[in-house]
């Protein structure tokens, strides 16, 4: 049988096939979606990538907040008069149709006056006419042809977002002055003593000393900045013989050009401050589309709907809900504050929280915890803390997510630096007592020649180039690192800690293992058939696992939210669902299960276990070998002997870890100095990968979410991480060997240097050469590195 | 040979103005987003094909 696949949106629709227009639609949703298209002839949408829709989400009542004036005054970026402007995150935004509708909109109504789409960002730049349409009607409009704005706390703060561009500016002037500053020093290298050259020279120095003074205290200001802060804290780092190379070359070419001594070193200085913030620049790989600093804030809304004392619902902030407010928590909505349950069935998916995926009901009376999902019907509940004060929220209160990582971290450059620093210290001392015996004249030309030599440029270029071309490798891998730094300590680990839920589980697939009385045919096919009808997760995972049965129409069908599901077809009747709801007593509570029993015989159970992500036995054994192996589960034992038949014996494994205890347990063995990796993807993991030495979460859709960390790994690379470890520790050799390379030139130029002999153009050919060595050492050592990665074992 | 003063303000002043260029480029985000212009650029053909439809309809869904 052909696979039907909806036109708007791809999806599966065997089941439900609605056609229109002689096309497949797997839901209404989707048909009205197309529907709005035609009416307003945007079909090209469907022109540009088959299949380019979402299905439209029930939204009744989710944005009313939306119609506040405070909340749209922080939500727009511009709000004046009849226009404003505001900038929403699409998460579906996924390809070029998307674009193309979303750039189109003022099609669908006159009235939006621009759109304007960053795709990386997965953003979209409305301009609006306030006066005939509010901010709630653009979202609606947008939510109704199934590009879903993604509103959260976090858009909930004054003032734009600064973007720092100053480090291109830097690059801009550096590179503006080089390039003329080379072209002006270009006739003094050969044509000494010409008369017309001669006569103009001293036009063509000042020339480049003008040039020069931006680079000097604009663009190289960063590193006279760091090296004083450095002193300052009695550290010799890689910046203080840079800052010291670049005065002493400024000061020395100015020198000679008042003196007429010599044309000066301004060629050398500007491209060194240009070579070395290319480094910097090239350092910095950034994901537009991913974040590495959310918070709770990133997945919390702006406002819920409150229940007045007087029975009226209006839409309340979130940072303004007070103990004893009544709340009102839609399907879909998350729960913001902790709070008692009053009303309704609750279903409520922690899977933000925990990783877990699977739900929890809930009766009223019992406790809610902030975080939670409602995923059936509308509930009410009381709060009974503010948002700050929540069990989950209080976790960052904590001082670690204060902190910044690389504080207090010595990379192997700066590492290397100091004995660097000291060795030409004392090789321009010595070379300046032995000239000031023998030729007095040339000494402070000396001198000043070997720290203008020895200036670290390729040691510094050294680490930049090889972990900014790294972190290229791993991005295309999908393995987002956050900035060079972390690489560096991911190298250096010595303890790897994971999470188990969603870490080493996978969400999307549990098995089922079925304990009883054996099913007949008849009633497999009736199961299979039952389940289908129902949404509930774990009828989907049971039906997804079952083996396929032909369809038979149920005769009844009827689903008890929070129980099971009972159906007949042919005299036959169903209940699947919970112990008391089939008519039995739950046994074991550790494990989630499904009890089945047809015409009131029970039959048996259907036991989940969490799947394991593949190659998880074979990635512990291969880590065993160099790295103490932890796993940290907030969940309770009930996976213990699972864990221990899958894992090296020596793994240690421990449950029951609150998120407090899961950041305590780290920072312990820290102090006793283990290096800690934590794997984790909840936000109660948020604390341990914030403490750890390097916190990676694991995600399944980097798109969607992921707590604050220092790189995000996709799901399915898990089995590499051993690889990504090893890569990274490669790195550290290569940077080892490139430093071996420059020193080589630094000899050679230290002879020029110390024998009193460096000429402009000596340096000005040894400066680059170096640098552009390590550039391309550094960049074909990580390519072959990379090639290793992505080789199949 | 007078003349190189004429020449040298000229090229400095052609590449101040090249430098100045690229700097309010930068600074009004023109390199902030790269990819989606690209894609953009490949519309324009479909934008023209507008066709003259005065009503505007929008099917509510809820």
């Amino acid at each position: 049988m052909d696979k039907l696949s909806c036109f708007h949106c791809g999806d599966d629709c065997d089941n439900t096939n609605i056609t229109f227009n002689e096309k497949n639609f797997c839901c209404n949703g989707c048909k009205t979606v197309y529907e709005i298209f035609s009416e307003n002839d945007l079909t090209c949408y469907y022109d540009l990538q088959t299949s380019p829709g979402a299905v439209p989400k029930e939204i009744q009542g989710k944005y009313d907040f939306l119609s506040q004036d405070n909340i749209i005054e922080k939500l727009t970026e511009f709000n004046d008069g009849s226009i404003q402007i505001a900038t929403l995150y699409i998460p579906h935004i996924h390809c070029s149709s998307c674009i193309w509708i979303l750039e189109n909109l003022n099609k669908l109504n006159e009235d939006i006056t621009a759109s304007q789409v960053n795709f990386g960002k997965k953003t979209v730049r409305i301009t609006y006419n306030s006066e005939k349409v509010t901010l709630k009607d653009t979202v609606l409009l947008l939510s109704t042809i199934g590009y879903e704005p993604y509103i959260s706390l976090d858009d909930f703060k004054t003032g734009q977002q600064h973007v720092n561009r100053s480090l291109i500016y830097k690059l801009g002037i550096a590179g503006f002055a080089f390039g003329n500053v080379m072209f002006l020093s270009f006739p003094e290298y050969f044509e000494v003593g010409e008369f017309w050259l001669e006569q103009y020279k001293h036009l063509f120095r000042w020339l480049m000393f003008a040039f020069s003074i931006p680079v000097v205290f604009y663009a190289g200001r960063d590193y006279f900045i760091s090296a004083y802060k450095g002193l300052n804290s009695k550290l010799l780092n890689i910046d203080v013989p840079i800052a010291l190379g670049i005065a002493v070359l400024f000061i020395r070419s100015t020198a000679e050009i008042i003196f007429d001594l010599g044309s000066g070193f301004f060629d050398s200085l500007t491209g060194l401050v240009f070579f070395l913030l290319l480094g910097k620049f090239f350092q910095q790989k950034t994901y537009t589309f991913l974040s590495f600093e959310r918070d709770y804030k990133s997945y919390f809304p702006i406002a819920v709907t409150k229940i007045t004392s007087v029975g009226n619902e209006s839409p309340i902030q979130v940072y303004d809900i007070k103990k004893g407010d009544r709340l009102l928590i839609r399907n879909e909505e998350l729960i913001p504050v902790d709070g008692i349950l009053i009303n309704g069935k609750a279903r409520i998916d922690y899977s933000f929280v925990t990783g877990e995926s699977e739900t929890v009901s809930k009766q009223s009376g019992d406790k809610l915890y902030a975080g939670g999902k409602q995923t059936s019907g509308v509930i009410e509940m009381e709060a009974i803390k503010s948002v700050e004060q929540s069990y989950l929220t209080q976790l960052w209160s904590n001082d670690v997510f204060n902190k910044n990582k690389e504080d207090g971290f010595t990379t192997l450059t700066n590492a290397i630096s100091k004995r660097f620093t000291i060795a030409v210290l004392s090789i321009a001392i010595i070379a300046t007592l032995f000239w000031l015996a023998t030729d007095a004249s040339k000494a402070m030309n000396v001198f000043t020649a070997v720290l203008i030599i020895a200036c670290p440029c390729a040691i510094a270029l050294s680490a930049p180039f090889t972990f900014g071309n790294l972190l290229r490798i791993f991005g295309k891998l999908k393995f987002y690192v956050k900035n060079a730094s972390v690489i560096e300590q991911l190298a250096r680990v010595n303890t790897i800690i994971f999470d188990k839920t969603g870490t080493i589980t996978s969400n999307q697939k549990s098995t089922a293992n079925y304990e009883g009385v054996a099913l007949t045919s008849s009633e497999e096919t009736l199961l299979k058939n039952t389940l289908r009808g129902s949404n509930h997760p774990l009828s989907r995972t049971l039906y997804d696992i079952l083996d396929e049965h032909h369809i038979i129409s149920l005769n009844h069908f009827e689903e008890h939210l929070g129980k099971g599901i009972e159906a007949t077809h042919d005299n036959n009747h169903i209940k699947i669902g919970s112990a008391s709801f089939v008519g039995t007593t739950e046994s074991s509570v550790l494990n989630t299960t499904v009890h089945i029993s047809t015409n009131d015989h029970y039959k048996g159970k259907f036991t989940f276990y969490n799947s394991y992500r593949k190659g998880l036995s074979k990635l512990f054994n291969q880590l065993k070998k160099h790295y103490d192996l932890v796993i940290l589960s907030g969940d309770n034992e009930g996976e213990l002997e699972n864990l221990k038949k899958l894992l090296p014996s020596k793994t240690k494994l421990i449950f029951n870890q609150k998120p407090d205890d899961k950041l305590e347990y780290i920072k312990y063995h820290q102090s006793e100095g283990a290096k800690v990796l934590m794997v984790g993807d909840g936000l109660n993991d948020a604390g341990a990968l914030a403490q750890s030495n390097v916190g990676i979460a694991l995600s399944e859709n980097v798109n969607v979410f992921s707590p604050a960390c220092d790189a995000i790994l996709d799901a399915s690379k898990f089995k590499q991480l051993n690889k990504f470890i090893k890569a990274s520790k490669r790195a550290i050799d290569i940077i080892k060997w490139s430093f071996a390379l420059s020193f080589i030139y630094n000899i050679i130029g230290l002879y020029f240097a110390v024998t009193g002999q460096l000429a402009p153009v000596v340096a000005a050919i040894l400066m680059p050469l170096s640098s552009i060595s390590i550039v391309v050492f550094t960049t074909i050592a990580t390519t072959i590195l990379g090639k290793k990665i992505n080789e199949k074992e | 040979m007078s003349v190189i003063y004429i020449l040298l303000s000229i090229s400095i002043v052609v590449a101040i103005v090249f430098f100045i260029a690229f700097i309010t480029a930068v600074k009004k985000g023109q390199y902030d987003d790269s990819y989606t212009p690209s894609v953009r650029m490949l519309f324009d053909d479909e934008l023209v094909k507008e066709q003259p439809k005065p009503s505007i309809k929008i099917k509510k869904t809820n």
